[in-house]
């Protein structure tokens, strides 16, 4: 019960994970799947930055700036 | 462009004016929930999206997920339960509910789970004690048996004496885009300005388009600056000396958990949802007593590589003679002799016996509008 996440495998080639293994030694990484975790989360996170900003509606944004100027936050 | 909401989209949980006078005229049919105003808070928080992207109180595999991981079941990063508790079970899984804060229908609540929980789990994970001295741990003590889960829908705004300064995500957006700002740093704090905070806040902005001071209100202690005066403070110090296109106040509703590390992620969560790029993480952020290292909330961030708002670390800053100006510990050469360290409770005690502090402490102007309150303080 102390680990209910549920884990996966997927494979890696074995000169790569040794690789990893060696460049975490002496790091805060405990294990090669901890670290490779921690890749993908960046790359995914990174990728993710580059899709489009959500927008809203014109009729939305207007009523937010006739708030927002009636509040003083713009001219 | 600003900071894309946390988990993708921005929430947004309130009801079409049509289905909220329907659910309100059949309100006796539904089992009612009392709940304090931090809950109403959180509620609100969720509602308007500051909570992104929880769309209601956390079922047992996200609480679980986010006291092992610090992440919901979903992998997105998420370090406090948000959860609402009750002590006897009056519904069931699968009703509709409608939660009060005093005599006001705040939210509809679709239930979806109720479960137990370990209090000292909860304690000891979220804020690394179970020391019931600790306010954090003081409150989850004190919670009802179980928890709650499921999505909710606002139905009346939370009564706010200041709902002239409080901004929601969407609105924050708005501003930061129609100010053509495109990096957005953010500042979390619960006092009146003193020059360190100045200066940490000035040293960020440097890097950035624009500043979002975003003061927290909501539950106090005695002693502490009420509301009013850390607003109006903020604006006095707004007018005299900082640039006007290029820096914003408004404020948030949150209580606070004083859970230390985990609570300076939380505290970026939300900024990200108001559209921050950055933000500003303090010495001992969100800490109380000693329960956490000075600068132990800098190295939480390291788990967070998914985060999606930047850290700005920027040291604790004091005035330094020898330098002859605010400094802090990276750029000054000179010993400790030098150094003048501006402490809050120093300031707080100078300005309970009426003794102004040196400008290099805090702005003439700042201390004006304090002394101008009779009580400025919660007693
Ligand atoms: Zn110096």
């Amino acid at each position: 019960m102390a680990d209910e996440k549920k884990y996966t495998t997927v494979s890696i080639p074995k000169p790569l994970y040794d690789k990893i293994k060696k460049r975490i030694e002496g790091t805060g990484f405990t294990s090669v799947s901890d670290y490779v975790t921690y890749v993908l989360r960046e790359v995914l996170a990174s990728l993710e930055e580059e899709e489009k900003e959500e927008v809203f509606t014109e009729e939305e944004e207007e009523k937010v700036k006739e708030r927002l100027r009636a509040l003083g936050y713009l001219d | 462009m600003v900071s894309k909401p946390h988990g993708g989209r921005l929430v947004r949980r309130l009801v079409a004016d049509r289905t909220r006078e329907r659910i309100l005229s059949e309100q006796k049919e539904y089992p009612a929930i009392k709940i304090d105003h931090g809950r109403a808070i959180d509620l609100e928080n969720i509602a308007h999206g500051v909570y992104s992207p929880l769309k209601g109180f956390l079922t047992s595999d996200d609480f679980q997920s986010v006291l092992d991981h610090m992440r919901l079941s979903d992998d997105t990063p998420w370090t406090i339960p948000i959860v609402l508790d009750i002590n006897e079970r009056t519904f069931d899984e699968g009703d509709a509910v409608l939660l009060y804060y005093g005599d006001l229908p705040i939210a509809r609540m679709h239930v979806e789970e109720i479960y137990t929980y370990d209090k000292e789990e909860f304690a000891k994970k979220v804020f690394k004690t179970t020391d019931s001295a600790h306010p954090g741990v003081a409150k989850v003590y004190s919670m009802g048996k179980y928890l709650v889960g499921g999505e909710i829908e606002l139905l009346n705004e939370v009564p706010n004496p200041f709902a002239k300064y409080t901004l929601r995500p969407v609105e924050t957006r708005v501003l930061f885009k129609e100010r053509g700002w495109k990096t957005i740093v953010a500042f979390q704090t619960r006092n009146v300005p003193h020059l360190g905070h100045e200066y940490v806040q000035k040293a960020a902005l440097t890097f950035v388009d624009g500043l979002f001071i975003n003061p927290v209100l909501g539950k106090k202690k005695k002693g502490d600056y009420k509301d009013e005066v850390i607003i109006k403070a903020y604006e006095t110090l707004f007018e005299h000396y900082y640039p006007k296109d290029a820096a914003t106040l408004a404020t948030v509703r949150y209580e606070m958990r004083y859970a230390g590390p985990r609570e300076a992620v939380h505290h970026a969560i939300m900024r990200k949802n108001f559209g921050a790029t950055h933000f500003i993480v303090g010495r001992d952020h969100a800490g109380v007593g000693d329960y956490y290292g000075p600068y132990e909330a800098w190295d939480m961030f390291d788990n967070f590589p998914d985060l999606g708002i930047t850290p700005m670390f920027i040291r604790e800053a004091f005035y330094c003679r020898k330098c002859g100006g605010m400094v802090n510990a990276k750029i000054c050469p000179h010993p400790e002799e030098f150094h003048v360290r501006i402490s809050g409770t120093k300031l707080r005690k100078m300005i309970m016996a009426g003794e102004q502090p040196p400008e290099y402490m805090m702005r003439p102007e700042v201390y004006e509008v304090i002394r101008s309150f009779e009580k400025p303080f919660v007693e």
